[in-house]
């Protein structure tokens, strides 16, 4: 069989030769890149795609708006402007502040239904200079989302290209199909307290004892396009990687932990 | 018109004569000033130029001269004169007024000649037939320029010379009959022909003072003493000088400026001015019989002033070169004034003029959206969602939960805040260890929980069709605050995780991927005053 194959690969090269110089030859897109600010995921990723369409997918407490605000906070703090186009308005300005997102850099849009949404992702689009538009549907039904007729994204997709703009689309589950440069799935891990259950004498201590501390996320790649400058040098092509390769790991702090250290060590 | 000096053509063989009208602005400087004020109109004018405080008077009106002022004077001195308004000379008004007067002479004829700022001569050749006679002529030409705000001197003659230099000594309407000019011209004082200075002194040290004295002169002895420009003084003064027109091309592109000393700064009287602008341009259109297909609007911008009639925070940026320029392209072209005029009003109501705006301030600085059409998309999502659903978030110094208004974005290009090549290896470097900031989301408004507790700690929770047992809890964290107002608020809040059995499908704002057990932090709180449970969100 690998005889056979070598042949008709030979074939198949001699039959080409002169017009396609390597038709085996594997050729990723080499793309300018964005990084999320998290270690973990900028290296399994290799960053947010400039001019594509980025799907970011999980359950609830997944870590898709932890990713958003990083996303958020890189591209503000590198003077780009940004939009939020927030399908339940559960945008958190003081979360969103404590992630390091210039406020006064992003454009908040908050809908009340799909419909909105998408319109007002059109015209962001249409008005172009953005550095990131995210389009957060991760509250609204996986069924109503996946009603979203394929041509839509399709037209995104298209909208952005060749532009510096990143088009992120939060989720529950991954809808955009094959018009998404990068697909990530998001889930929770475990969550961190303070302090462990099964130390806790008395379960309703107000202390700082009993804060929450933030969650341990996993992340998994589940399809990417894009071949990046990071991604160049880890590896040689997303064909090539383990499956191991596809998930990172990483944890998320809440914002009052930094306070908590401070305050033990001070005492 | 005076009486005196108007003859009529009575033979019709007269009309076969050459015929040229010549136009005449007296006190061109100052009827250009009071053109574009006609409130100076009755008044005394007296103009000044220079640099200050080195002002000096220029030019005054009749008004004015008997009131004593005199050219030279400064402008100190001329302020003296509490009865004689004074203003500065404006180059851009004088183009203005010459540009119209031209306009009054295309008006009736295609063949006019640019013979000076303040006069111009045009051919009446083959107009008896349109306008009827030349006497006719002259006072639809000193109507028209009445019109446009300036009051001429109208000489026709057979002659050009004779013509451009009797309007200049004779006021009102004059025609000159064919054969006459000498005779006409003989009463006038030779400065009609604005000779050299040297040349009238000369001419007044001999006692020649009217261009009939002139005449008398032989003309070889003038050679010799004032060359070729005594000989051209001897035949103009004798109106035997004969050259042909010099044609000026007609222009399509009428403008018109103002200057003003004070800084404009509400759109009231920024519209009055454009309304008396607007007048003028109208005006010389009918006189070319065209209606405008554009308008070209140009602002310069005061420096010393913030232009407080435009929104605060406007997303400008100020330039050396202050100036608004904007093109609006009419769907018809009109002549009406009062229709520009509230389209200009309409146009500066929604874009107020301001500076010019870039896009990109540095070479290595990163692009923003256009301000221009980020406010059209703005206002496109404000249409689609509601005014108060777009715009940039602002925290408010309170400790209330979710505490913060939505304003309006302005976008700046200010240089990032990670200066390298790898941006991204730095960053990741910088907050890679700490780990990304767990983000929490709220559900506006709160939905209602209901909460089973166990030794005052929550152990169950149901709301929104979505059930689940807590399997570790943080709280109760008291907050309170206002109590003075209505709308105080006064919590017991709790983080709790929760792990969900299962999921139903009649939920609102849970709307779960799979029906296998989910984990989920939320923080849910306990309303002491509604005497309620509530969530507050989820952190996510």
């Amino acid at each position: 069989m690998a005889v056979n194959v070598a042949a008709l690969r030979f074939q198949v090269e001699t039959a080409l030769a002169g017009r396609v110089p390597a038709p085996f030859a594997h050729r990723s897109i080499q793309v300018e890149t964005a990084p999320f600010n998290i270690a973990e995921i900028d290296q399994l990723t290799g960053g947010l795609p400039h001019g594509g369409l980025t799907e970011i997918s999980g359950p609830f407490s997944s870590g898709r708006a932890t990713l958003l605000l990083s996303a958020l906070a890189s591209r503000t703090a590198h003077a780009h402007v940004c939009a939020l186009v927030d399908g339940r308005d559960t945008f958190d300005p003081y979360s969103a502040e404590a992630a390091g997102v210039k406020l006064e850099r992003l454009l908040w849009v908050r809908c009340r239904n799909i419909d909105q949404c998408l319109q007002a992702t059109d015209l962001l689009l249409q008005g172009g200079g953005f550095g990131l538009i995210a389009l957060d549907l991760s509250l609204l039904s996986p069924k109503m989302v996946r009603y979203v007729p394929l041509n839509v994204w399709f037209r995104f997709r298209r909208a952005v290209e060749n532009t510096s703009t990143i088009l992120l689309l939060l989720d529950q589950e991954s809808s955009a199909g094959s018009c998404a440069s990068l697909v990530l799935r998001l889930g929770l891990e475990s969550c961190r307290w303070a302090t462990p259950q099964t130390q806790r004498t008395l379960f309703s201590t107000n202390s700082c004892a009993c804060l929450f501390g933030g969650s341990q996320l996993h992340a998994e790649l589940a399809h990417s396009r894009v071949k990046s400058a990071t991604w160049d040098h880890k590896a040689q092509s997303f064909t090539r990687m383990n499956a191991t390769n596809h998930v990172a790991n990483f944890r998320t702090r809440t914002m009052w932990r930094d306070f908590r250290e401070t305050v033990i060590e001070t005492k | 018109m005076s009486p005196n000096t108007t003859q009529r053509f009575r033979s019709p063989l007269a009309a076969l004569f050459m015929a040229f009208a010549s136009i005449y602005v007296p006190d061109f400087s100052i009827q250009a000033v009071v053109r574009a004020e006609p409130a100076l109109r009755q008044q005394a004018v007296a103009l000044v130029d220079g640099c200050p405080p080195l002002e000096k008077v220029v030019a005054v009106n009749q008004a004015a001269a008997r009131a004593g002022l005199d050219l030279g004077m400064t402008k100190s001195q001329a302020m003296q004169f509490r009865s004689i308004a004074t203003r500065s000379r404006s180059c851009k008004q004088e183009q203005a007024a010459h540009a119209a007067l031209l306009d009054v002479g295309w008006s009736v004829s295609p063949r006019v000649e640019d013979t000076a700022a303040d006069s111009i001569v045009v051919d009446l050749t083959g107009l008896a037939s349109l306008f009827g006679s030349n006497e006719e002529i002259a006072n639809l030409l000193a109507q028209r320029a009445s019109d446009l705000g300036l009051i001429v001197h109208v000489t026709v003659s057979s002659n050009l010379e004779v013509a451009l230099h009797a309007a200049r000594g004779f006021p009102g309407i004059t025609v000159i009959p064919p054969g006459d000019e000498s005779q006409r011209l003989a009463a006038l004082p030779v400065q009609v022909f604005s000779p050299p200075l040297d040349i009238i002194e000369t001419l007044e040290r001999w006692g020649v003072r009217t261009c009939e004295a002139l005449a008398k002169l032989p003309v070889l002895d003038l050679s010799e003493r004032l060359g070729q420009q005594g000989v051209r003084l001897h035949q103009w003064s004798r109106g035997a000088s004969l050259r042909s027109m010099i044609l000026a091309e007609p222009k399509l592109c009428f403008e018109e400026e103002i200057t003003l000393e004070y800084a404009v700064e509400e759109l009231e009287p920024l519209a009055f001015l454009l309304g008396r602008l607007l007048d003028q341009l109208c005006a010389r259109l009918s006189a070319r019989s065209l209606s405008a297909c554009a308008i070209h609007l140009r602002f310069d911008l005061d420096a010393s002033c913030d232009h407080e009639f435009l929104p605060p925070q406007t997303p400008t940026r100020r330039l050396d070169k202050k100036s608004y320029e904007k093109l609006l392209t009419l769907p018809v072209p009109t002549r009406d004034s009062k229709m520009l005029l509230k389209l200009l009003r309409l146009h500066l109501q929604s874009d107020p003029p301001s500076a010019p705006r870039v896009m990109q301030e540095g070479l290595f600085l990163p692009s923003v959206p256009d301000p221009e059409k980020l406010e059209l998309t703005i206002v496109r999502l404000a249409n689609l969602v509601g005014n108060s659903q777009v715009g940039s978030p602002r925290l408010i110094d309170s400790h209330r939960p979710d505490a913060f208004q939505v304003c309006r974005i302005f976008p700046r290009c200010d240089a990032p805040q990670i200066h390298q090549k790898d941006g991204r290896q730095k960053s990741i470097g910088v907050l890679g260890k700490r780990g990304p900031v767990t983000a929490f989301r709220v559900f506006r408004p709160s939905p209602r929980a209901k909460v089973t507790l166990r030794e005052g700690c929550p152990v169950h929770i149901s709301f929104s069709g979505m059930h689940g047992e807590v399997t570790a809890a943080s709280g109760p964290w008291r907050t309170s605050g206002e109590w003075w107002r209505e709308d105080a608020w006064h919590r017991e809040e709790w983080d709790v995780e929760i792990h969900r059995p299962s999921v139903s499908s009649a939920n609102t704002i849970e709307n779960a991927p799979s029906a296998g057990p989910q984990k989920g932090v939320y923080r849910i709180y306990y309303d002491v005053v509604g005497q309620a449970w509530f969530v507050a969100g989820m952190y996510d």
